[in-house]
C-alpha cells in the first residue's frame, strides 16, 4: 500500500478525471440517446439524463457515499456515518486512495453512480412517465447501486471474494443493462419500435464525448497519475478501436453495408467491455476483448432481442449488459500480473479467477434484475410507469414538458 | 392557361430554376414536401435491422403558364430534373380557370 501522503499530481489528475466522467453523462449519454430517439421525444430523452445526474449528485453527498464506501458492515453495505459529509475535514485523504483528498474520491465515485442510472434511460425512452423516472432514480440508486458498488468496490463480500472490476464492468454496465431489461419487461413495448435515429449527428457527438470522457472513467480508476493509469488509458483506446472495426465488419457481413451507427455502437461496446479489464490487461488482451465484444453485442441485438421481443429501445441491455458481462469474464482470462499485481487471469496460470468473475457476474445480475423488477412493480402500482396512449403517439416533449426540440 | 405542378428531387431545384429562367418562365412557388411513389420509398438499416422509409423529402414547384408555353416548361423540367433512376418525380398539368394579380386586379392571361 502506498503511503498516505497527499500527491498533488494524483489529485490534479483525479479532479480532471471526475470532470471527464461527468462529461460522459452530460452531454455524452444524453446526446447519444437523444439523437437515436424520435424527434418528438428528443428533449425528454436528454432530460432523463440531466435529472439522473442531478438527483444522484444530491443523494451521494447526503448518504450515498458512506453507504457505498463507508466502513464495511458484514460485507453488505457501508456504515452510514458522516451524513451530508459532516465531520470530514477537506484535507482528509481517501482511505481507498490515500494520495488524494477524500472529497475528490467522493466526487469521482458520484459521477459513476450518476452515469449508471442515466444509462438505464435508453431502454425506456419514448414511453416512460417523467414522474415515474424521478421516483425511480433515487430509489434505484439507494437500493441497487449503493449495495452493489459496496460489494465490489467498497470492501464488501464480492471484493473479499476477489472479484476484479477495474472501473465498473459489473457495477456500472452490467448493472445498468440488466436493470434496463427488467424495466422494459414491466413497461412493455412501444407502439412504434423502429430504431430510426432522428438526428444521428447528436449521437456522433455523444459517442465521441463518451470515448473522450471514458479516459477519465478508466484511467482515472487507477486513482493515481502513474504507470497504471497510463496502461489503462492505452488499453481503453485499443479495445475501443478494435470493437469499432469489428462492429463495422459485422455490418458488412450481415447487411452488406458499413454504417456509422454501427461504428458508434462498436466504440461504445468496446469501451464497456474494457472497463472492468482496463487496469489489468495488456494491449494484446484489449484487442481480443474489443474485437469479440462487438460480435456478441451484435448477436444480442439482432438475434436475441428479435427472438424474445423485449423492447430495449436503444439497446442498453444488448450493449451494456452483454458487453459488461463479457468484459468481466475476459478480465478473469486476460488479467496480467505484470500489469497489475492485484489481478492474475487464467492465461497467466490462475484459472480459478474465471469462476470468481462468474460469481460476480451472476450475483450482480440476479440482484439488480430482481430488485429493479420489484421497484418497477411498486412504481407501476403507485405512480404508473407509462404515459397514456395519446402522449406516446403525439410525443413526450409537447405533452409532458410543453416544449419541442425543433422550430423548423 | 395551365397549372403545372412538378414533384422533383430537392437537389435538382437549382438547375430546374435556371432552366425555367432561360425560357423566361420566372414565376414559381416552391414547397418542401414528402411523398412516395410506386416503390414505397427506400430501405435504411440501423443496428442490423432494415426499416422502410416510405415518405421521402421532395420539392414541389407550382407554375402557371399560358397554354402555348406549357410544352416548353415541361421540357425544361424533364430535361434538367431527370436522372433516369427511381425517384425522379412527376409532373401534373391541369387547366386553370382564371388568374388574378392582387396588386392591380388584372385578370386572365395578362395576370399570368
Amino acid at each position: 500500500m502506498v503511503d498516505a501522503i497527499l500527491n498533488s499530481g494524483d489529485t490534479a489528475w483525479m479532479l480532471t478525471s471526475t470532470a471527464l466522467v461527468m462529461l460522459m453523462t452530460l452531454p455524452g449519454v444524453a446526446l447519444f440517446y437523444g439523437g437515436l430517439t424520435k424527434k418528438e421525444n428528443v428533449l425528454n430523452t436528454i432530460f432523463l439524463s440531466f435529472m439522473a445526474f442531478a438527483i444522484t449528485s444530491i443523494i451521494w453527498v447526503i448518504y450515498g457515499y458512506p453507504l457505498a464506501f463507508g466502513t464495511d458492515v458484514m460485507g453488505i453495505i457501508g456504515n452510514p456515518a458522516n451524513i451530508l459529509m459532516n465531520g470530514i475535514d477537506p484535507n482528509v485523504l481517501a482511505p481507498l486512495a490515500p494520495t488524494i483528498p477524500l472529497f475528490v474520491y467522493v466526487a469521482f465515485q458520484m459521477t459513476f453512480a450518476a452515469i449508471t442510472v442515466a444509462l438505464i434511460s435508453g431502454a425506456i425512452v419514448d414511453r416512460m412517465k417523467f414522474s415515474a423516472w424521478l421516483a425511480f432514480v433515487p430509489i434505484w440508486i439507494t437500493l441497487v447501486y449503493l449495495p452493489i458498488s459496496h460489494w465490489v468496490w467498497g470492501g464488501g463480500w464480492l471484493a473479499k471474494l476477489g472479484v476484479l472490476d477495474f472501473a465498473g464492468g459489473t457495477v456500472v454496465h452490467m448493472n445498468a443493462g440488466i436493470a434496463a431489461l427488467a424495466l422494459v419487461l414491466l413497461i412493455g413495448k412501444r407502439k412504434d419500435i423502429r430504431l430510426l435515429p432522428h438526428n444521428l449527428g447528436y449521437s456522433v457527438i455523444g459517442a465521441a464525448l463518451l470515448w473522450f470522457g471514458w479516459f477519465g472513467f478508466n484511467a482515472g480508476s487507477a486513482l493515481s497519475a502513474g504507470g497504471l493509469a497510463s496502461s489503462a488509458f492505452l488499453a481503453t483506446n485499443t479495445a475501443t478501436a478494435a470493437a469499432l472495426i469489428s462492429w463495422v465488419m459485422m455490418d458488412v457481413i450481415k447487411t452488406g453495408k458499413p454504417t456509422l451507427l454501427g461504428a458508434l455502437s462498436g466504440a461504445v461496446a468496446g469501451l464497456v467491455a474494457i472497463t472492468p479489464a482496463a487496469g489489468f490487461v495488456t494491449v494484446g488482451g484489449a484487442i481480443v476483448i474489443g474485437f469479440v465484444v462487438s460480435i456478441l453485442c451484435y448477436f444480442a441485438i439482432s438475434t436475441i432481442k428479435t427472438r424474445f421481443g423485449y423492447d430495449d429501445a436503444l439497446d442498453v441491455f444488448g450493449i451494456h449488459a452483454v458487453g459488461g458481462a463479457w468484459g468481466a469474464l475476459a478480465t478473469g482470462i486476460f488479467a496480467a500480473p505484470f500489469i497489475n499485481s492485484l489481478g492474475t487471469g487464467a492465461l497467466y496460470g490462475n484459472p480459478g479467477q474465471i469462476g470468481i468473475q462468474l460469481i460476480g457476474i451472476a450475483s450482480v445480475g440476479i440482484y439488480t434484475f430482481v430488485m429493479t423488477l420489484l421497484i418497477g412493480k411498486v412504481l407501476d402500482k403507485t405512480i404508473g410507469l407509462r404515459v397514456d396512449e395519446r402522449t406516446e403517439i403525439e410525443g413526450l416533449d409537447t405533452h409532458l414538458h410543453e416544449e419541442s426540440g425543433y422550430r423548423i | 392557361m395551365k397549372g403545372i405542378t412538378a414533384i422533383i428531387r430537392p437537389d435538382k431545384l437549382e438547375v430546374v430554376k435556371e432552366a425555367l429562367q432561360e425560357i423566361q418562365c420566372n414565376g414559381v412557388t416552391v414547397t418542401e414536401v414528402k411523398g412516395r411513389g410506386r416503390q414505397l420509398g427506400i430501405t435504411e438499416s440501423y443496428r442490423g435491422r432494415d426499416y422502410k422509409v416510405d415518405l421521402l423529402p421532395k420539392t414541389r414547384l407550382e407554375i402557371i403558364v399560358n397554354d402555348e408555353d406549357t410544352e416548353d416548361v415541361i421540357d425544361a423540367i424533364v430535361k434538367t430534373a431527370q436522372t433516369g433512376d427511381i425517384g425522379d418525380g412527376k409532373i401534373f398539368i391541369s387547366p386553370v380557370d382564371d388568374v388574378v394579380r392582387i396588386r392591380t386586379g388584372e385578370r386572365g392571361q395578362k395576370a399570368v
